[in-house]
């Protein structure tokens, strides 16, 4: 597909209005570093409309710019090792076929804390990091289940349309 | 929701209870020392999982209960190290000057963080 370059352009720019609109959502969940992850939506999407493959160039390519004009070099590394793993357990979970949108969804939100955990074991060099598991835990899945019922409707209505 | 989906939300819930639980039901495990110096010499080491009481060269009188270490009574007027909250936690100490008498905890839990930057 010649126009390939052009789409991919296209919904990178929509992945970071959804992290810059994110980022001007004020309510804070009154833990620390947890938030709706509402980019990770376009990538549950382009998951199931392309491929795992293309989500994941999405993805690496969303955290750059977004970490390069929102944040700093220390959230890209914590964003990269979420979202890599995320991704990978997500198209595991989806080619295995026997979980839903909204299983792959939960699993990816759950996977996304837990790479970063670890990152930030390795960061901070400690373990006591680990109390923090349980509360990422429920949190990656609670966003998991809020971006896997928005991605469910927005992918029945996007049935017939095809990405590029 | 397929059936597998809500097996992995289960499991996820049962996976953080037993967590949370393991981590407000596991404390005090009593990690760690108590480590005495008088006059900047090793008294003597205490583990802090044991419950016991430690008389310092009749001048002072430390116990441990609950996985952390308090002074109990001291022979100096100020009595500063009597009124200084029970320690428990690695790096933390009591000092009693006058007797020049130096309590610390060594390969203890690690300190609580106060703050986080972002």
């Amino acid at each position: 597909m010649k126009n390939k370059a052009a789409y991919f352009g296209v919904f990178t720019a929509l992945a970071l209005i959804f992290s810059y609109v994110e980022m001007l959502i004020p309510i804070q969940f009154g833990i620390p570093g947890i938030k709706l992850g509402l980019a990770n939506l376009l990538i549950v999407i382009f998951l199931y409309k392309r491929n795992a493959i293309e989500a994941l160039l999405l993805s690496v390519v969303r955290i750059v710019l977004a970490g390069f004009m929102f944040t700093n070099l220390f959230s890209i590394l914590y964003s990269l090792a979420g979202g890599i793993l995320s991704l990978a357990v997500m198209a595991l979970l989806k080619n295995r076929g026997t979980f839903s949108v909204m299983g792959v969804s939960i699993a990816g939100g759950i996977s996304h804390n837990m790479g970063q955990l670890v990152v930030a074991m390795l960061v901070v060099e400690t373990y006591r990091v680990g109390y923090y598991f349980p509360v990422l835990l429920i949190a990656g899945m609670l966003t998991g289940m809020v971006i896997g019922v928005a991605a469910n409707e927005v992918l029945k209505r996007l049935h017939n349309v095809v990405f590029y | 929701m397929k059936k597998n989906d809500w097996i992995m939300v289960a499991a996820v819930i049962v996976i953080a209870s037993a967590f949370i639980g393991f981590h407000f039901f596991g404390k005090n495990s009593g990690n760690g020392w108590v480590e005495v110096q008088v006059d900047g010499e090793v008294y003597g080491s205490y583990p802090l999982h044991r419950e016991q009481t430690i008389e310092i060269n009749d001048t002072n009188l430390l116990t441990v209960v609950n996985g952390a270490a308090e002074m109990k009574r001291a022979s100096c007027p100020d009595q500063v190290c009597v009124h200084h909250k029970e320690i428990s936690r690695n790096g933390e100490s009591i000092i009693c000057l006058p007797n020049k008498v130096v309590i610390s905890i060594v390969d203890g839990e690690e300190p609580e963080l106060d703050a986080v930057a972002n």
